[in-house]
């Protein structure tokens, strides 16, 4: 190639490169920026305001060193919103995942009306938190005689149950539980759905030929561990949508005076310490720096125990 | 022309930016005019009684020196306002359940003291000493809201059962007033957690924080009083998960309970339903220093430091809620019931001078307490919890107020160190 049309060449390759760098940041700038002023700011302005007293302020004044870390460590009300998450996570996480992996089989083996089904279990998952929790406290369990609950227990001559006002038995588990399975379980059910679509049908005529047996053998022997990518991403989903609850549990259990000790989870006390009127925005960034370490060390030991992003072998 | 797929993103993108510069020119920031040359900017929380938004709206109208727009803000008022103080884009005048200690001592509230000059003397001194620190006052009242213990007559008589004077008869009477089908007391869906607050503490001739500063509650009284309200939630005596709460008396129509703790403001909607057989009580006294008790509190107008016409704010709130007494009367009278905040109005208020009205002030001026300033947000949230876990949970009285005795001290120094 002569000397002038390889420059010809390598300037329009040039041209063409800066053109698709102008292009990627147009399209991207806007929602990068956006993502810096709206998220890594405030994040960062978070950080350093949990290192000062910032009581009805946003403007650092008083340094105070660790001192709020020290303060939201030694919070019994704190630890014990970890301990809710605790408790919850360990009555959400497997019964989302058991339920929804069992809907995802039963619809996947459905031969008719396969969409219908689909659509009914998924359909809750568009239901608002905040309105599915309203129903839940106003129709079907509040305490007296003529909610839904209480009438099906009328009949059997049981009184009437505060749902949500009794600790002993601590009732209000099965109220909140009951709420996210119904809202939750049927998006990971679809997840559950994809993941088992793609197991290849040779695979259970090999197996059928070897002389496994369908059902549970079939079951525990192929489908679960052809299951493992899908499974632990739903798992480590269930996990960080745990620490996240927030809009169930106020909805159902605050009111205008407030929120009972019980069943309080980390973001509802942060949302008490740093916005309500108690506006001590300085303890309130502490905890959120608590607590992101804390989902973040969950995380990180939750995926390298489930070999998340492992080379399949 | 043909369209071109840069064509169509260069479109795309004029009318993105046009649409941006269009709803940043117009965009709601909460502020009368978009802050260029507007007028003030009022904010409410929503009442719940019909009529009073358009009432607001009818006395910012009437003001003529400047424009003023009232916002009705439904939600979580006390949050919205919290929030709205940090930045410049909040109200310049709104009212406000408080200012809180914490609010007047960061600032965030104009010195209001000046605008009661001359009819400081008129308004409650209950409900005005919390609006007042440092000898300043930082919010005017509006109206003052006490709440009460209502009781039908007619299931009383038929118990044999008689008005309950002291909280061990209030026990007994919840306890023999219970049924299958109705509950004998409802104190709100936690029990009494929230809405009793402190009133136990002044029934049992206590109080949260005294006058010269100190912990008011650190007292065996306190506890025992506490395990009286224990025992209602033991006797199965409370109603619990309502679906209306304490503050709107539909368990109290439709049956469900024979006595409820709830507002004065309810009052219209129950003697509508119930005629002459409801009666009203303060909650009983508990002890042998205890007296009866009335909470009574009041929302005041305040003006934001962070206004840029703050003195054209304060002339506005001067001239509603000191000036306009016919307004005042309007708004506590017609819509629900309120007692108005000055007591010369109160005197004149016709509808509060028979039946259960009249026995509510006189109850509320004879043993009327409200919470005081040093009671902040964080020693009544212990308390709260505290409470709760003696109704609910059976937990120790004693051990549980001493950790909120050591909250409360923590608090005050603090407090203290600010101001």
């Amino acid at each position: 190639m002569p000397p002038a049309a390889l420059r010809r060449r390598l300037l329009a390759t040039g041209r063409r490169q800066r053109n698709r760098t102008l292009w990627f940041w147009v399209f991207v700038g806007p929602f990068a920026a956006g993502l810096a002023l709206f998220t890594y700011v405030p994040l960062g302005w978070s950080v350093v305001l949990s290192f000062f007293d910032a009581h009805n302020t946003v403007t650092p004044r008083d340094f105070t060193g660790l001192g709020n870390y020290r303060r939201i460590l030694s919070d019994p009300e704190f630890r014990s919103s970890l301990t809710t998450f605790a408790v919850f996570s360990a009555i959400i996480v497997p019964a989302t995942f058991a339920l929804s992996l069992a809907l995802a089989l039963a619809v996947n083996r459905l031969r008719w009306a396969q969409a219908f089904f689909r659509s009914v279990f998924f359909l809750p998952t568009a239901c608002s938190y905040v309105v599915a929790a309203l129903v839940w406290k106003m129709s079907i369990f509040n305490g007296v005689r003529f909610g839904l609950a209480n009438t099906v227990l009328g009949w059997f001559g049981a009184e009437p149950v505060a749902w949500l006002a009794t600790t002993h038995p601590p009732w209000y588990w099965l109220v909140i539980g009951t709420v996210r399975l119904w809202l939750q379980t049927g998006f990971y059910m679809i997840l559950f759905l994809a993941g088992l679509q793609r197991i290849p049908v040779g695979l259970y005529e090999a197996a059928a030929l070897d002389g496994a047996r369908p059902g549970w053998q079939t079951f525990r022997y192929i489908t679960f561990p052809a299951l493992r990518a899908t499974s632990v991403a739903v798992a480590l989903l269930l996990v960080i949508n745990a620490f996240q609850a927030f809009d169930e549990f106020f909805n159902l259990l605050s009111d205008a005076r407030g929120y009972p000790p019980y069943a309080r989870p980390p973001l509802v006390y942060l949302y008490y310490t740093a916005l309500g009127q108690g506006q001590d925005l300085g303890l309130g960034s502490a905890g959120a720096v608590v607590l992101a370490l804390v989902i973040a060390v969950v995380t990180v030991v939750q995926a390298r125990w489930s070999g998340l992003g492992r080379r399949e072998e | 022309m043909p369209i071109t797929r840069r064509r169509l993103l260069a479109a795309g993108g004029g009318l993105a930016l046009a649409g941006a510069t269009a709803a940043a020119c117009g965009s709601n920031t909460g502020r009368a005019g978009g802050g260029s040359g507007g007028g003030l900017s009022h904010w409410y929380h929503q009442y719940g009684e019909a009529g009073t938004e358009q009432a607001v709206r009818r006395y910012a109208a009437a003001y003529k020196k400047t424009r003023v727009s009232v916002q009705w803000r439904p939600g979580n008022y006390d949050q919205q306002t919290a929030a709205a103080l940090l930045s410049g884009s909040g109200p310049d005048v709104f009212e406000v359940n408080g200012p809180t200690l914490d609010q007047i001592l960061g600032g965030q509230v104009v010195d209001l003291t000046d605008l009661l000059k001359d009819v400081k003397d008129d308004f409650q001194q209950a409900v005005l000493a919390p609006k007042t620190h440092g000898g300043r006052i930082w919010g005017i009242p509006q109206t003052v809201d006490t709440q009460l213990l209502y009781y039908r007559r007619s299931l009383l008589d038929k118990a044999g059962v008689r008005p309950p004077r002291s909280l061990d008869e209030l026990v007994d009477a919840a306890r023999r007033l219970t049924d299958r089908r109705t509950k004998g007391l409802f104190l709100g869906n936690d029990g009494g957690a929230g809405v009793l607050g402190a009133t136990p503490l002044y029934a049992a001739g206590l109080s949260p924080v005294t006058a010269d500063g100190t912990v008011g509650f650190d007292d065996p009284a306190a506890a025992r009083t506490l395990a009286k309200i224990r025992r209602l939630y033991e006797d199965k005596s409370l109603l619990l998960g309502a679906p209306a709460d304490w503050s709107d008396p539909s368990a109290f129509v439709q049956g469900l309970t024979a006595m409820q703790w709830s507002g004065l403001w309810a009052l219209p909607q129950i003697t509508k339903a119930l005629g002459d057989d409801v009666g009203v009580l303060p909650f009983p006294a508990d002890g042998p220093a205890g007296k009866p008790a009335v909470p009574v509190g009041a929302y005041a107008a305040a003006v934001s430091a962070r206004s840029g016409r703050k003195e054209e704010a304060k002339e506005y709130v001067r001239w509603l809620w000191v000036e306009q007494t016919g307004f005042q009367q309007d708004f506590a009278l017609s819509y629900g019931l309120h007692l108005p905040a000055r007591t010369s109005l109160a005197r004149k208020a016709d509808r509060l001078r028979q039946g259960p009205a009249a026995e509510a002030s006189r109850f509320a001026a004879e043993h009327g307490h409200a919470d005081p300033l040093l009671w902040t947000v964080a020693s009544k949230v212990a308390y709260q919890d505290a409470l709760s876990r003696i109704i609910k949970d059976g937990a120790d009285p004693e051990g549980q107020l001493k950790a909120v005795v050591r909250t409360t001290e923590a608090e005050l120094a603090r407090v203290r160190k600010r101001s």
